[in-house]
């Protein structure tokens, strides 16, 4: 008896619960950060709901999403590539002949990115490889929402370099290479005929 | 020949009412569910998301029709039919305004009673065709609860004709307003006939018919597998009940019969109890408001307001009150509302013989 008492009453409250929060729906959301004062307490007011893509919760400007490479600072140096658990970083290189500039910690680039992708489908969202950048040139942007239509969409592209300028690098290089080899050779074929003579 | 046609327009007006009604009712209860757990609920299809529930529904249209291989075929097509038509051949005989009934017959509360029965049957159809234990299981449940419930339900209602001497369905109405040929006494003491009004509904006129009213109301919910009675379906324990094999059509058709039974057996509970297509004012001196509103227009509109707001209630319920275990569904039932319906049955005895 006392239990079908107490299941009525507390039935009684909770319907009156409820009613209460069946006028909060006329309320619009005020969206605003976490970091507002009275952040969780508002939520008690209006309705919860965020109509995602026409508004939008602001959020931390160093939020940890999308991964950015300011290519002009990287020293190609591959390390973000062996540090990514998942590999999804893919770099190569060409050597540089000499140093070709500079980036703007100081660093002298001897190296350029022929291909610098990330997968971004593959991604982790770990950071290890914006920590590892000895130039703090790989950083995650505050930017959350990107959807493509195509797989291939997700995987970014930093390298700025054109086939043509990959091809004449190359070609600069291995010429480099060749005349090294040469003098090297000619050093060597002088040092032998210095033994024989 | 005429009233051939007449008949056959009252039905599928009916039928569009139904339809119309159930698509209102998901829509309604979308919303009140979102606002309760203060969310938006549907927005984007049409103003306030309006047309979600009729793009639903042409989904619904095009979904492929599916029987399983190991399924009983002819119980498996039938069950959403006779689900479906036992709780539309219900409204046949509920009257909507004075003169305004589909179907007049003097045993009309009794027709409604037996015909609302056979919805177990479609029910234990539905679960035994299927061939899924969950589905029978669920079917098992359903009419478990819904046999239980019609007790107190029936003695609910045996209280309300004792009062009323009656199992038409219009008479019940008539006598609750200022049409009334007999004498109506506000509590058995007041005359109230030519005051009407909220006065002379059923609920005022015996008091203890307010717990009548409360035990019907409960009993309902149960026979229209509403939560917190909603153990046929429990979609958390048995995936989605008796009709989870349903598709398309046939699946709406299971959800159709839930919001007209919804409907059903609010607008029962409103003419046994809340004075049918009365109007709520009563008559003071000469403004005659309740004669005012009393009317065809009136009447419909009555109806329809009262129902709607027990239907309102009933959503409201749902989503407050957790479901309940079987068992204590039976200790309510068998435990605390037959023995209280009996007991309102024993006073409306009482009541017509020396208060009335
Ligand atoms: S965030 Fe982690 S997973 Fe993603 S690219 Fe960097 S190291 Fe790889
Ligand atoms: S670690 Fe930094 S500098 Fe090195 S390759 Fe990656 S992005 Fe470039």
């Amino acid at each position: 008896m006392t239990n079908t008492y107490k299941a009525f009453v507390t039935a009684i409250k909770g319907l009156g619960l409820t009613l209460r929060h069946l006028f909060t729906g006329n309320s619009e959301r005020k969206v605003q950060p976490v970091q507002a004062p009275n952040y969780f307490k508002e939520l008690e007011i209006g309705t919860n709901t965020i109509q995602y893509p026409k508004q939008k919760l602001p959020i931390p400007e160093v939020g940890r999403y999308q991964l950015d490479v300011v290519i002009d600072d990287c020293i190609v140096c591959d390390l973000c590539a062996k540090i990514c658990p998942v590999d999804c970083i893919d770099i190569t290189s060409i050597k540089a002949t000499q140093s070709y500039g500079q980036t703007s910690d100081g660093s002298k680039k001897m190296l350029y990115a022929e291909k610098f992708d990330i997968d971004m489908a593959k991604c982790l969202y770990c950071g290890l490889c914006t920590v590892v950048c000895p130039t703090e040139c790989i950083t995650m942007t505050n930017e959350y929402d990107r959807s493509v239509y195509q797989l291939g969409d997700l995987t970014y592209s930093f390298s700025d370099m054109s086939p043509e300028l990959v091809a004449e690098k190359k070609a600069e290089y291995e010429q480099a290479q060749a005349q090294k080899l040469a003098a090297k050779q000619a050093a060597m074929k002088a040092k032998e005929g210095g033994a024989t003579s | 020949m005429n009233f051939y046609i007449v008949y056959i327009l009252v039905a599928v007006g009916l039928f569009a009412f139904a339809g119309l009604f159930a698509l209102f009712g998901v829509y309604a209860e979308r919303k009140v569910s979102a606002f309760i757990q203060d969310r938006l609920g549907p927005t984007e299809t049409g103003k306030f998301g309006l047309l979600q529930t009729l793009a639903d529904a042409l989904k619904l249209l095009q979904k492929e029709s599916i029987i399983p291989a190991a399924a009983d075929k002819v119980l498996f097509v039938l069950a959403p039919i006779i689900i479906f038509v036992s709780v539309y051949m219900g409204f046949a005989c509920l009257p909507w305004a004075p003169e305004v009934i589909p179907s007049d017959t003097n045993l009309g509360l009794y027709y409604v009673f037996a015909i609302l029965a056979i919805e177990t049957l479609g029910i234990l159809m539905a679960g035994w065709g299927s061939n899924n234990k969950y589905s029978i299981l669920g079917a098992m449940r359903s009419a478990a609860q819904i046999i239980s419930y019609e007790i107190p339900a029936g003695f609910a209602i045996i209280a309300v004709v004792m009062v009323s001497q009656t199992l038409d369905l219009q008479q019940i109405a008539i006598q609750q307003g200022t049409l009334s040929a007999e004498k109506v006494k506000f509590l058995g003491v007041w005359d109230v006939t030519h005051i009407g009004g909220l006065l002379s509904w059923n609920v005022f006129k015996a008091p203890h018919l307010i717990v009548a009213f409360v035990i019907y109301f409960i009993a309902s919910l149960a026979e229209s597998n509403r939560a917190p009675f909603d153990i046929p379906e429990a979609e958390s324990e048995l995936v989605a009940g008796f009709h989870t094999e349903f598709t398309g059509m046939k699946f709406a058709f299971v959800f159709l019969a839930e919001y007209s039974m919804m409907f059903l057996v609010s607008m029962i509970a409103v003419v046994l109890f809340l004075g049918a297509w009365n109007s709520p004012l009563p008559n003071i001196g000469s403004v005659k408001l309740a004669d005012w509103t009393t009317g065809l227009v009136w009447g419909i509109a009555w109806t329809f307001i009262k129902t709607l707001l027990l239907v309102g209630v009933q959503m409201w319920i749902r989503w407050t009150l957790p479901r309940l275990r079987v068992d204590q569904l039976m200790n309510l039932c068998w435990k605390v509302l037959t023995p209280l319906a009996f007991l309102c049955m024993v006073i409306s005895g009482v009541w017509r013989l020396w208060v009335m």
